[in-house]
């Protein structure tokens, strides 16, 4: 061990960014696994606390601070980049790759930020590094998704960096620590980070952009913009009882969107808000016990996450096509990328023996010894959906189902090894849960695999699992799914929320596109062509001689009335 | 010999220029004219260094003392605008030569250096003297210099916007004048400080306020408040590069410290600040300036109008910090002033250097200019991220100190438009970093890196924009030592 190492991990991601633009394209393996391996290095041997302290103006800056929760975050965030990078490096675009070097490196700085403006940098930084991931993919379609993508985060950062502006006035300290929810500067922060997390009422933008990222840039997205916004909530906000509703409404908005789309990759990114919605849900609830499960959920769920898009990503490399209904029958020739998707799908259902089973289960146990009841009730509801919607949907619909008599070719080496890498992670923490727990910030007393747990999740998948067969007739048809006529009450709420949000969705989604239309009308409105735009335009001396006598009169006439 | 130094600092650009018309080769006149610049940057380090170790310095030249003579006056606040004006024009200057040679007619280049001097000496003179009066000459001085170095531009549009400027600088210099005419009516002295003691027990108060809303008026035409700033995109597109560079680094800032000197040290701050109307028509006429001329600046092609427009709307944030008339927010404005010189000193001078490849610039000369001149994009790039407020750059540390202002006087409703500000330079900016490094070259261009002449002054300012961003005590302390003096004199 270094004694004193202070060399941030970030920075070592943000120089094998800038040198993946200076080598030759045969090399840049090199940098993409050699910068996220250095980068965990550094963050195990970095001890804990504030490593380095800069002056700057009259505040401390803490860019290297070490804490439990930040370690597991900035673990999984560099072993992302490694696998991710190595998913990515020989299709992805050398904008993309560079893009999301910087995006990866600014999530890493995030948990190693130790102060606000720290934070608040790299917050901005990740912002610009992941719209511009989603833009690499190259079409006009990614360029706008982009674009609408930039103006929520744009917006999340100016609610963010208000907060932090008035916070620091309130209290006099950038220190990033437990906020109290009190006050304005308090609440703009909350907003600041709930919009990354993707909460009511903006979680829209996960499914309008992500989608529209290349195969691999999605599988980038879906690792670190939610996720650093977890770990903040769980820093600041911790056992808030307004985010367990959030939360829950997160849940299960994911879900219902989820088993109404078409598209597989958008599946998987409702499915993001709604696994993003347990953990938001855990932290709100606050005790150790649940925020050690949101930590081991988050970590898990970036994993079995990006294998379900790195398979999806794969078919949609290899097929052209995203949308389920014209999928089915690529086991046949794609039977690796088929066994990876499927693990993933069973580690995202929490199937015993993967990772999703062994980090769930300490969210939704951490409600019931909270007493809070309903909360687990509907969380373990919602793992039911959960395991519909990700879980069997999306493995069946792509890989099995009809034949679409499409025969691709087995997905290329690089990604394959990145998919297996995954695989192996999601069975490895699934089998052998307590060596995976001691890495979590706070001490774990609990042990998944109980005769009791096992049972009732094996009850709840296997009826779930029927559930959907039993449908699959009435699936198919419409594309869409309605419930059978036992749960009548429940078609009512389905059908009630399904209204509700999808009203909800039209209007957010009309609001942006509605925003930048206004802007640019607006903005062509007064330039239209230069150099003839009304403000624009040359100017005749008399008319700049009217202002003067306007302004001149303006202030005789104010003071002398 | 250092109690002349205040009078030094003015009658050594002047005496210059006139000597300019002996030296014959453009080298020699180039070398001679960086040199006086730099002899003035020494003397007003000199002069910063005196007044915060021994306090002010009063120079009552020929001898004669205050009322009866004119004096100079040395306090925290100008010896800072000081050394700012005559740093940037040395560094403005080295990187003049070439970019001269190519941009000015070998004819003409004599000009050039004997129009910069004067400019110079007019700038410094109005910031070293202590007697309103000498402001007015010195203003005249540094405007008709001003005149002469626009219309040297190569385009013939320069001609124009020289004479458009020649107009709209007379009518601004003939309101400042007749504000000072009708001081002096009312209480028969022209120095400031007399001015400053007389004026509150003047019984015109209609004459008084309207020598002050004369006098304004006539400020804000010079440091191009929005709406007066006509006349500024033009005088900055089409004038020399180097003259844009020069001109935008310091010629708005000086007459942003004559406001604040006369606001402050003659007219008093409860007289100008603290009743309406000025406070609220500056804070709207701030804001509405920050987000029309920046939105303006997004569809420019011709990238010197677009940072002009930009200029425009950095000078809304100065004038938003003065209107408050608070402490801090006068620091605020002071800090920008001094920030906002080294960014657009920064850009305007890589962009000199992009003009002395391409020929011009527009939006169309910046397709692939990433991968041709990576050095000139690069400073353009770190000085558009320091003029979108990035932390760790200059622009940061106004913008912060801004909102901290703001939020200090509970000005809660402001501080959203402020950050809101710096989303739109995200905008422009990012059409020239989208131009240069995403988009092919047209043509088969072969553009090659800029010349380290005008390279090296580029970087220093760039450098500037990075230290001074990190590293802020020195701008903060400096400002804050000038607020108090300003402060401290009207309680």
């Amino acid at each position: 061990m270094i004694a004193n190492t202070v060399l941030p991990p970030s920075l070592i991601i943000f120089i094998a960014a800038g040198l993946l633009f200076f080598i030759p394209q045969r090399w840049r393996l090199v940098p993409i696994v050699l910068a996220p391996v250095i980068s965990l290095a550094l963050i195990w041997m970095t001890p804990l606390g504030d490593n380095l302290k800069l002056a700057y103006l009259n505040y401390e800056l803490l860019p290297l601070s070490v804490s439990a929760t930040s370690r597991v975050f900035a673990t999984i965030f560099s072993l992302m980049l490694l696998f991710g990078g190595i998913y990515a490096y020989r299709q992805a675009s050398l904008l993309e790759l560079m893009a999301a070097f910087v995006y990866a490196g600014s999530a890493v700085g995030v948990t190693c930020s130790g102060d606000l403006f720290s934070l608040f940098v790299y917050w901005e930084l990740m912002a610009i590094g992941s719209t511009l991931v989603i833009w690499a993919a190259g079409t006009e379609k990614a360029y706008q998704a982009s674009m609408r993508y930039l103006c929520i985060h744009l917006m999340g950062g100016v609610i963010l960096m208000i907060g932090i502006v008035a916070h620091v006035f309130q209290t006099g300290s950038t220190q990033f620590g437990a906020i109290a929810l009190d006050g304005f500067a308090s609440y703009a922060i909350l907003a600041g980070f709930l919009i990354n997390a993707g909460a009511p009422p903006f979680s829209s933008w996960i499914a309008d952009a992500y989608p529209e990222a290349s195969p691999s840039g999605s599988v980038f997205l879906s690792a670190f913009t939610t996720k650093t916004a977890v770990y903040t909530l769980m820093i600041a906000f911790a056992g808030n009882d307004l985010l367990i509703y959030v939360g829950l409404f997160m849940v299960f908005y994911g879900i219902i969107y989820a088993l109404l789309e078409n598209d597989m990759r958008r599946i998987l990114a409702y499915s993001i808000v709604n696994q993003v919605g347990f953990m938001v849900t855990a932290i709100g609830i606050g005790s150790t016990l649940a925020l050690n499960g949101a930590t081991a959920h988050a970590f898990a769920h970036i994993i079995y996450k990006a294998l379900l898009l790195m398979s999806a990503g794969a078919v949609l490399m290899q097929t052209g096509e995203r949308r389920c209904s014209h999928l089915g029958g690529l086991f046949q020739t794609m039977p690796q990328t088929a066994i990876n998707g499927i693990i993933g799908a069973l580690a995202i259902s929490s199937f015993p023996f993967t990772s999703g089973f062994v980090t769930k289960s300490l969210e939704t146990s951490a409600a019931a010894y909270e007493g809070l009841t309903w909360v687990w009730f509907l969380l373990l509801a919602a793992s039911a959906g959960v395991f519909l919607h990700a879980g069997i949907k999306f493995p069946w619909f792509v890989f099995f189902q009809k034949d679409s008599g499409k025969r691709p070719d087995e997905a290329s080496g690089n990604m394959r090894f990145a998919m297996w890498v995954f695989s192996f992670l999601c069975l490895a923490i699934g089998l052998f849960p307590s060596a995976f727990y001691t890495i979590l910030p706070y001490p774990v007393k609990y042990e998944p695999y109980t005769a009791d747990h096992l049972i009732t999740q094996f009850q709840l998948l296997f009826f779930a699992g029927f559930a959907f067969f039993a449908l699959l007739p009435l699936m198919k048809r419409t594309l869409t799914i309605s419930l059978d006529f036992d749960w009548v009450y429940r078609v009512f709420a389905f059908k009630l929320s399904k209204a509700f949000f999808h009203l909800y969705w039209s209007v957010d989604t009309a609001m942006r596109q509605a925003f930048l239309k206004r802007f640019y009308l607006a903005k062509d409105y007064l330039v239209a062509h230069e150099p003839s735009g009304i403000i624009s335009r040359s100017r005749p001396s008399s008319t700049m001689v009217i202002w003067v006598t306007v302004l001149l009169s303006v202030y005789l006439i104010f003071h002398f009335l | 010999m250092s109690a002349h130094l205040p009078i030094l600092q003015v009658i050594l650009p002047l005496l210059a220029a006139p000597t300019c018309l002996l030296l014959g080769r453009t080298q020699l006149l180039w070398m001679f004219t960086c040199g006086v610049s730099a002899l003035c940057a020494v003397i007003s380090f000199q002069l910063l260094h005196t007044v915060h170790t021994s306090g002010d310095i009063i120079y009552s030249l020929g001898g004669w003392s205050a009322p009866v003579g004119i004096e100079y006056r040395i306090d925290s606040l100008n010896a800072f605008v000081l050394l700012l004006v005559t740093s940037l024009s040395t560094v403005v200057l080295c990187a003049a030569k070439q970019s001269i040679a190519k941009e000015v007619p070998e004819s003409r280049q004599l000009y050039f250096y004997v129009a910069f001097l004067l400019c110079l000496a007019g700038l410094l003179g109005i910031l070293c003297t202590g007697d309103a009066f000498n402001v007015f000459v010195f203003l005249e001085i540094s405007s008709l210099s001003t005149y002469t170095l626009i219309a040297l531009g190569r385009d013939r549009r320069a001609l124009w916007a020289s004479y458009q400027y020649l107009i709209m600088g007379t009518i601004g210099a003939t309101f400042i004048l007749i504000g000072i005419g009708l001081l002096y009516m009312i209480t028969g002295t022209l120095n400031m400080r007399d001015l400053a003691q007389r004026l509150p027990d003047v019984e015109q108060a209609h004459t008084l306020y309207t020598g002050f809303a004369f006098f304004i008026v006539g400020v804000c035409l010079k440091l191009a408040l929005f709406p007066l700033h006509l006349w500024l995109p033009n005088a900055y597109a089409y004038a020399p590069s180097i003259v844009t560079a020069f001109l935008a680094a310091t010629a708005t800032k000086v007459a942003v410290y004559v406001l604040i000197r006369f606001i402050f040290n003659v007219f008093g701050f409860d007289f100008s600040l603290s009743q309406f109307p000025l406070p609220q028509i500056w804070l709207a006429l701030g804001i509405i300036g920050v987000f029309a001329a920046s939105i303006v600046a997004m569809s420019q092609h011709n990238i010197k109008r677009l940072f002009a427009f930009s200029s425009v709307a950095q000078i809304g944030y100065i004038i938003m910090g003065l209107s408050l008339g608070t402490a801090a927010g006068v620091q605020a404005a002071l800090l920008h002033v001094f920030n906002h010189a080294l960014m657009k000193g920064a850009i305007f001078l890589a962009i000199a250097g992009l003009c002395y490849r391409l020929g011009a610039a527009t939006m169309n000369e910046f397709k692939g200019l990433g991968k041709q001149m990576p050095w000139t994009m690069a400073a353009i790039v770190a000085g558009g991220l320091s003029l979108i407020g990035v932390p760790l750059t200059v622009g940061f540390i106004s913008k912060w100190y801004l909102v901290l202002a703001f939020i200090e006087k509970g000005w809660w409703m402001i501080v959203p438009f402020i950050v809101i500000g710096s989303l739109l330079a995200v905008v422009y900016v990012w059409r020239l970093v989208e131009c240069a490094y995403f988009q092919e070259a047209d043509s088969k261009r072969e553009a090659g890196e800029a010349p380290l002449s005008i390279l090296l002054p580029t970087w220093i300012l760039v450098f500037a924009n990075i230290y001074f961003g990190v590293q802020p005590q020195f701008t903060v302390h400096a400002t804050s030592i000038a607020t108090l003096g300003l402060f401290g004199a009207t309680p």
